[in-house]
């Protein structure tokens, strides 16, 4: 039996909404696999259930004709991962919701819910964040678009007020149209675990020069981050296995990977170099195959 | 905390009494359903995996509540009639049985899997290890597991080398 204090279902968001704000200490439920887990531990802070789980208006994904991705919130993992709107236009985001946990739990848990956890190993944020993806919420004081990087204040702490549901996350076309993307995570086990590392990689390719480089790690400090130095530093530069030593070279200056009990800091800094290396690695072949 | 939920379950249609705050797992094993096995309790080791429609979901993580109006499969539901059905009868054959306990659970991830791709020619044994990537079994080492599946996948050709190599060296 998971503890609850109070509990109410939600039949739409504006209903959660005003449900969440009647009670500050209620917290949304959507797949229920962050949250159900740590009330199975009897966690104090998750006591209060909003139940959004099953809304249909957060299910949704959808391109509009300018080419604008907009994906619900209560967006499974295999829904990710199978849609062919996400896997015919944004990919990496796909590989990234393939690689969470199993099938079951991929089945249930939502991007959404991996966002709003604010873990800093969330499958889906690495690849979100190279796409420059917009969080859209919705409160009492209506509704507020912000970039997913700012979305990201701390460890388990993200800019939620505490009756904003966050709705939908939207994707912009210039942010996926003529790029390559790849993500790859590094874990001790090739299925049911979490990242020691995470990479996503974006590469905006020009006349064999990199008009654009983004880089977002997970696991490499407090919530998942963007590279904005090395992204710098490889404006320009050629697009070819000179660019793997570039950024080898700059991307640990962006990040603060830390020692804990599933790997230690030095081992993180090497994966966090090798990653950078194997996805830009991937992105440059992708272009190649494309433009021979 | 109650609240009346209706579900179809094994084809059968149920109305019952639940605290919101129950895990399907807890009702459904409350219920006689008592194939559905707790191993972790927190989504890790898929002894508790039902079919909700034809998706495999861990019933631990999974309110009682949400299972309104749903369609519902256990591993009670795939025997008809004395006989067993295709998946089970091929978890028999491959000796991919031991003490039983993740056998349900895997059986229900199976069945959606072999469902699934009955008519998918391209099923590579990696995709049978990603599918079952979410059930953990302590006994069988998974090998007959994974040619189980096998079998249900190219019933014309059964692999010549059903019978568990670990037999022979644990001198069963
Ligand atoms: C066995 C197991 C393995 C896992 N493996 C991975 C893994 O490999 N990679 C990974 O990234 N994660 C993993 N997870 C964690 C988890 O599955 C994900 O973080 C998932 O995305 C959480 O989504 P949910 O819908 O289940 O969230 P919930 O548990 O319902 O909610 C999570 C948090 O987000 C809030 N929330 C949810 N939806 C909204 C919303 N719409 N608006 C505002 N707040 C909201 C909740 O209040 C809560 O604080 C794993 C979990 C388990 C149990
Ligand atoms: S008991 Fe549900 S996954 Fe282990
Ligand atoms: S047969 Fe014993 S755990 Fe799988």
């Amino acid at each position: 039996m998971f503890d609850f204090e109070s509990y109410h279902k939600a039949e739409s968001v504006d209903e959660a909404i005003a449900l969440l704000a009647q009670n500050p200490k209620s917290i949304p439920l959507a797949g229920g696999t962050d949250v159900l887990v740590r009330l199975h531990q009897h966690h104090q802070d998750y006591r209060h259930v909003v139940d959004i789980h099953g809304l249909k208006e957060l299910k949704e994904i959808s391109k509009n004709p300018n080419g604008v991705i907009r994906i619900g919130s209560g967006v499974t993992f295999t829904t990710l991962t199978e849609h062919p709107l996400i896997t015919g236009n944004i990919p990496v985001l796909a590989q990234g919701a393939s690689s969470v946990g199993g099938p079951q739990v991929r089945n249930v848990g939502t991007v959404g819910g991996n966002i709003c956890n604010g873990a800093p190993s969330a499958d889906s944020a690495a690849p979100l964040l190279i796409l420059n993806a917009t969080v859209v919420l919705k409160g009492t004081q209506g509704q507020r678009e912000i970039p997913l990087h700012e979305f990201y204040q701390g460890p388990g702490k993200v800019d939620r007020m505490e009756s904003e549901i966050l709705t939908s996350i939207v994707i912009a076309p210039e942010n996926y149209q003529c790029w390559f993307a790849k993500y790859h995570k590094y874990a001790m086990r090739d299925a049911m675990d979490i990242a020691t590392i995470g990479c996503a990689g974006a590469c905006n390719i020009e006349g064999g020069l990199v008009n654009q480089l983004r880089l977002a790690y997970t696991v490499a400090g407090p919530t998942p981050l963007r590279c904005w130095k090395t992204e710098q530093i490889a404006k320009g530069a050629k697009a070819d296995e000179s660019l793997l030593e570039l950024v080898k070279s700059s991307v640990l200056k962006d990040l603060r990977p830390r020692d804990s009990w599933r790997a230690s800091k030095d081992f993180r800094q090497h994966v966090i170099q090798t990653l950078a290396q194997r996805v830009l690695q991937a992105i440059l072949n992708q272009c190649g195959e494309v433009k021979p | 905390m109650n609240r009346n939920i209706s579900f179809t379950i094994n084809g059968k249609s149920v109305t019952l009494l639940v605290d919101v705050r129950q895990s399907l797992l807890e009702v459904l094993r409350e219920h006689g359903y008592t194939s559905v096995k707790e191993g972790c309790g927190v989504g890790e080791c898929g002894a508790c995996t039902i079919l909700i429609g034809n998706t495999p979901v861990d019933s631990c993580l999974y309110l009682a509540v949400w299972a309104d109006g749903r369609t519902i499969r256990t591993v009670e539901g795939e025997t008809r009639n004395g006989d067993l059905s295709e998946v089970q009868q091929a978890y028999l054959d491959a000796g991919a049985v031991q003490c039983g306990y993740c056998t349900p659970g895997l059986i229900m991830t199976s069945t959606a899997f072999v469902e699934k791709n009955k008519d998918n020619t391209s099923i590579s044994r990696h995709d049978i290890k990603r599918a079952h990537a979410g059930n953990l079994c302590r006994c069988t080492g998974y090998e007959t597991i994974i040619r189980a599946v096998e079998q249900c996948l190219t019933p014309e050709k059964p692999n010549q080398d059903t019978h568990c190599k670990c037999k022979a060296e644990s001198g069963e």
